[in-house]
């Protein structure tokens, strides 16, 4: 969930309202945001990297609330300012015009084909006549980063590059050149440098280290220059020098490149629906010609609305409520979603914004009615959906397994399905490459190598971790194996299994066959004496997991089920116990 | 003074009160008496003592004797015994227990007993015991069968991304999906059994849209969807269900699950890679978010919580979506008990349910109210090997509504 920091003096400016810190906070909860840290900004540098870092940092209170992921138009002051002040009806909410230039020169981008190769979509848009403060400009770039590590995903998808008009002229093209034919000034630069002189320079950057894998490799990296070769920016690297933003830009070159054209779009958006305030013609953007490869020419931003036509009494069935049609607008359009009556009484028409793309279809509708009413107000009401309740029957048995084996003796324990490799195969004498287990390509540690095959690692390692007991120690798990299988619909499935262990001065096998007699008897199954089809009994195996001549298979209505015996001595020093153990392990699904 | 006996005493006193006097001249010191008359007060309580007058001293000189060795106090303690009610010439041990001899004999009625020491404790009873944990799991799967839920199987653990992602409409360019959040397979890595038709009505609605969406407006990939994984949540499970109930004659249903899922974030005191989570859901015609909002109630209720507080939240599959806090009358403050929304038409249109079928849904997981309800800092006390025994054998029986 994205958090953004707000000054806390500027929010309250903005609102036109003074709160306190639970009064601010209720109002969030109201409106679906969660107002998660009152802090200052001195504070959050000493957090992030250390006490000397924020000497003369600001002590401003800074409020750090929790955005929805889905909702781009609050993730900077500007956009949850101007949703909290339409959600207390302060405000209507704007309306946004992309506008054609009075002189009838419109800026244009042109793609060249070799975008094709590495980033092919681009989008732009111009932001004439903006004023910036110190605040709104930090805000600017803030939400650029903001959405470069959400909707962007961390600008690979897209890559956000914003231009002082002024300092250079169009056309603009949207181009992709070999590294070493890119040469320019990068933005703090003093020099300019090549590509791969850049890649190297920043390949101990803190913050552009983690985006040059984007383009690294590629043959071409993108590059957005002027008419005069002035370059613009190397995205999704870096913006040039010359063209950067400071306090007194007037115009705005907006440009997005991207992988995802729909999301470059709502990059687009966004950035206009929250900044556009701040031109003179406020909330309109003047219009950017992007011109294909192939010849088609689109204009940006598109700044779409959508007309959504709901149906009153579905919006009332989904939610819970009965409100007439024109109270229902009114909810809406506190929710920046602009709504009337239609001609017939029992529709409403809603116009979507576009800084609302996270509305895609009707529902996302109805939850902003139940929002705007309040979910707390909605009357409760229980289904009358009349069932029979079951339980499902492997549960159902591990269950009742579970209570007889706690009232033979024995303590139940709760381990981890994910282990290391060694735990399942070298530290039980076996050799992973023989084991069909479920491989995690992706481990953090040791610790999650593989699924567990056997639940015998994981009740020693509980023996391990509670050596102050005193003995005897009678431990049990009834739980899920993963197991490989192709014969299965994802090429695995669990195995409900059941284990149990004795550990003392002795091993105590007689105690661990006593538990499986009684297990047997439970699940009526007779003990067999000619060793047949019906009825249990055991039959002498090797394992090297297991004390030589001390080990046996379990077979239950001639089918092998499990194996018991006496752990060897090297799987009990592996698994640094020092006592002997006895051990059962059974797959009790034949019996459910 | 060495010489002669006992010229010591009283030496000091003497000295200090100023009847004799020590010079020291060249040679010896001598003593020399230095008043003509004294009044031996000392010798006269002595003698009163001795007199067998002692009531004539006072304690405090007494005491002051005593400290000077001058006096000694000898203590005598007398008894004067009798016979008692029990009296016998022979002695007979007290009995500690009544045996089969006693009773057959009927000797018990001659005999003595010894009375219980009842303020020791008693013999610790022979019994095992069940996990802590896994005795919250248990009363949690009687609330649901009790509000007549069926339980879903949930005994497979690796998914396929189909399932667990794009069949809840979750996008394909989502963080969830991330490699630092999953667990990826590397064997088996991929799924590839989909029912087909289902498998493109979900791509285009991803793409495309339909059902009434606009859809994500991405390219979707088969090659996304067929990663296998660990699960990170049940929700796959309910997915499977719906499509199930989707192919047949709809009829509603209660379903509710409580098993394993698995997340690859970072870890902490109270957060590990793998947990429990419960998951309820309703499906059925017309459901309502009321109905949602009195279904929380009623669970809640049987979790001794009666005071819940919604928050407008968001989850990629259902819409609208409630975190659902309460109120903790022990911490004084709300805090966050689960999350739960209504499914969204393009997870449950793709499959077939008919359109106006709603399905309601909550979720929360195991740990949390254990350790809030056992007073737990650590999740490592309470799963996994590291699990403190002791606890497990001292844990009470699970009263979730306390």
């Amino acid at each position: 969930m994205p958090i953004i920091g707000v000054k806390r003096d500027l929010l309250f400016k903005s609102l036109g309202q003074e709160y306190t810190d639970d009064q601010f906070s209720d109002l969030c909860f109201e409106f679906g945001l969660e107002l998660d840290e009152v802090t200052t900004e001195k504070q959050m540098i000493t957090n992030e990297q250390g006490a000397e870092q924020s000497a003369g940092a600001s002590e401003d209170i800074v409020y750090r609330i929790e955005i929805p992921a889905n909702r781009y138009d609050l993730l900077c002051l500007e956009g949850l300012v101007l949703g909290l002040l339409v959600f207390q009806g302060k405000l209507s909410p704007p309306r946004y015009k992309a506008v054609t230039p009075e002189k009838g020169s419109v800026q244009k981008l042109i793609v060249t084909p070799a975008t094709k190769l590495i980033r092919p979509y681009a989008v732009a848009a111009v932001l004439r006549n903006i004023t910036f403060n110190q605040d709104s400009y930090k805000s600017f770039i803030d939400l650029q980063d903001k959405l470069h590590q959400n909707i962007c995903r961390k600008r690979s998808l897209v890559a956000i590059g914003t231009h002082d008009l002024d300092t250079v002229v169009g056309p603009f093209t949207y181009d992709a050149k070999p590294p070493s034919d890119i040469k320019f000034q990068a933005l703090n630069q003093d020099k300019e440098y090549t590509a791969t002189e850049l890649m190297d320079l920043y390949s101990t950057h803190a913050q552009l280290k983690q985006y040059l894998h984007i383009i690294k490799d590629s043959p071409v990296y993108p590059i957005i220059y002027d008419k005069n070769g002035v370059v613009l920016s190397m995205p999704p690297i870096i913006n040039g020098n010359h063209s950067r933003i400071t306090l007194n830009t007037r115009n705005v070159f907006i440009e997005c490149t991207a992988l995802d054209l729909t999301k470059a779009k709502i990059v687009l958006d966004t950035l206009i629906c929250m900044f556009s305030q701040y031109c003179i013609d406020k909330y309109t953007a003047e219009c950017c010609e992007v011109l294909l490869p192939d010849g088609t020419v689109t204009r940006y931003p598109e700044l779409a609305y959508r007309e959504e036509v709901v149906n009153i009494q579905k919006t009332n069935t989904y939610i819970g409520i009965s409100e007439p049609a024109d109270k229902i607008a009114k909810l809406l359009t506190k929710m920046c979603l602009k709504s009337e009556v239609a001609n017939s009484e029992d529709q409403v028409i809603v116009e979507v914004p576009p800084s609302r793309h996270d509305v895609i279809h009707a529902c996302d509708i109805y939850e902003d009615v139940a929002v705007s009413y309040g979910y707390n107000n909605i009357k409760k009401t229980i289904p009358k959906t009349a069932t029979i309740g079951a339980q499902f029957p492997l549960n159902k048995l591990s269950d009742q397994l579970r209570e007889q084996i706690a009232q033979a003796g024995f303590t139940e324990v709760l381990t981890f399905s994910l282990c290391s490799r060694d735990d399942i195969a070298t530290k039980l004498g076996r050799n992973i490459n023989d084991i069909p287990a479920v491989h995690i390509s992706n481990p953090k540690t040791l610790e999650f190598q593989v699924a567990r095959t056997t639940l015998v690692p994981g009740l020693l390692k509980t023996l391990a971790a509670n050596k102050k007991m005193p003995l005897p120690m009678k431990l049990f798990e009834v739980s899920d194996v993963v197991i490989r299988d192709e014969t299965a619909e994802v090429g695995a499935r669990n195995e409900r299994r059941g284990c149990a262990l004795n550990c003392n001065r002795t091993p105590g096998f007689e105690i661990i066959h006593g538990l499986l007699d009684r297990l047997m008897q439970l699940l009526e199954i007779p003990r067999s004496s000619n060793k047949d089809m019906t009825g249990y009994y055991l039959q002498a195996v090797d394992d090297p997991a297991y004390f030589p001549q001390r080990c046996a298979e379990v077979v239950a209505n001639g089918q092998v089920i499990g194996i018991m015996g006496v752990l060897h001595p090297d799987v009990i020093m592996k698994f640094e116990l020092t006592h002997p153990v006895a051990c059962l392990e059974i797959n009790i699904e034949p019996f459910v | 003074m060495q010489a002669i006996p006992n010229a010591r005493v009283g030496f000091s006193k003497a000295m200090s009160s100023g009847w004799i006097t020590v010079t020291k001249n060249a040679g010896e010191p001598i003593v020399a008496r230095k008043v003509d008359d004294i009044k031996d007060t000392v010798r006269d309580h002595l003698q009163l003592i001795l007199a067998k007058s002692p009531d004539e001293v006072t304690d405090e000189q007494k005491q002051e004797y005593k400290k000077r060795k001058l006096l000694q106090e000898v203590v005598t303690k007398s008894f004067l015994l009798g016979k008692g009610k029990n009296f016998a010439t022979s002695v007979e041990k007290p009995e500690t227990e009544l045996t089969q001899e006693m009773i057959a004999s009927g000797s018990w009625k001659e005999k003595n007993f010894k009375p219980y020491n009842l303020d020791s404790l008693g013999i610790s009873p022979e019994r095992g015991h069940l996990h802590t944990l896994l005795k919250v799991r248990d009363q949690f799967r009687q609330i649901f069968l009790e509000m007549g839920f069926s339980e879903m199987p949930t005994n497979n653990f690796v998914e396929s991304s189909f399932w667990n992602f794009d069949a809840l409409f979750q996008p394909q360019q989502h963080p969830a999906r991330d490699a630092h959040d999953t667990f990826f397979i590397s064997e088996p890595k991929l799924s590839t059994k989909f029912p087909s038709d289902y498998l493109e009505r979900v791509r285009r609605v991803h793409s495309e849209g339909g059902y009434g969406s606009q859809g994500y407006g991405y390219e979707w990939k088969i090659k996304e969807a067929q990663k296998n994984l660990l699960r990170t949540h049940t929700t796959a499970v309910s997915a499977r269900m719906l499509y199930q109930l989707a192919q047949k004659e709809f009829h509603p249903a209660k379903y509710f699950s409580i098993d394993r899922v698995f997340r690859n974030e970072t870890l902490d005191a109270t957060h590990l890679a793998e947990f429990y989570q419960v998951e309820g859901l309703i499906v059925d015609h017309n459901l309502t978010l009321g109905d949602l909002i009195g279904t929380l109630y009623e669970f809640f209720k049987k979790l001794g919580i009666s005071q819940l507080n919604f928050k407008p939240a968001y989850n990629p599959y259902t819409e609208p979506s409630m975190e659902i806090f309460c109120y903790h009358t022990g911490l004084h403050k709300w805090i966050e008990v689960g999350n739960s929304g209504v499914f969204r038409p393009e997870m449950l249109l793709p499959m077939g349910l008919p359109e106006d079928v709603n399905v309601i849904a909550w979720g929360l997981s195991l740990e949390r109210p254990t350790m809030i309800k056992y007073g737990l800092n650590n999740i490592r006390d309470l799963v996994g090997p590291r699990v403190n025994i002791q606890m497990v054998h001292d844990n009470p029986i699970c009263r979730l509504e306390k």
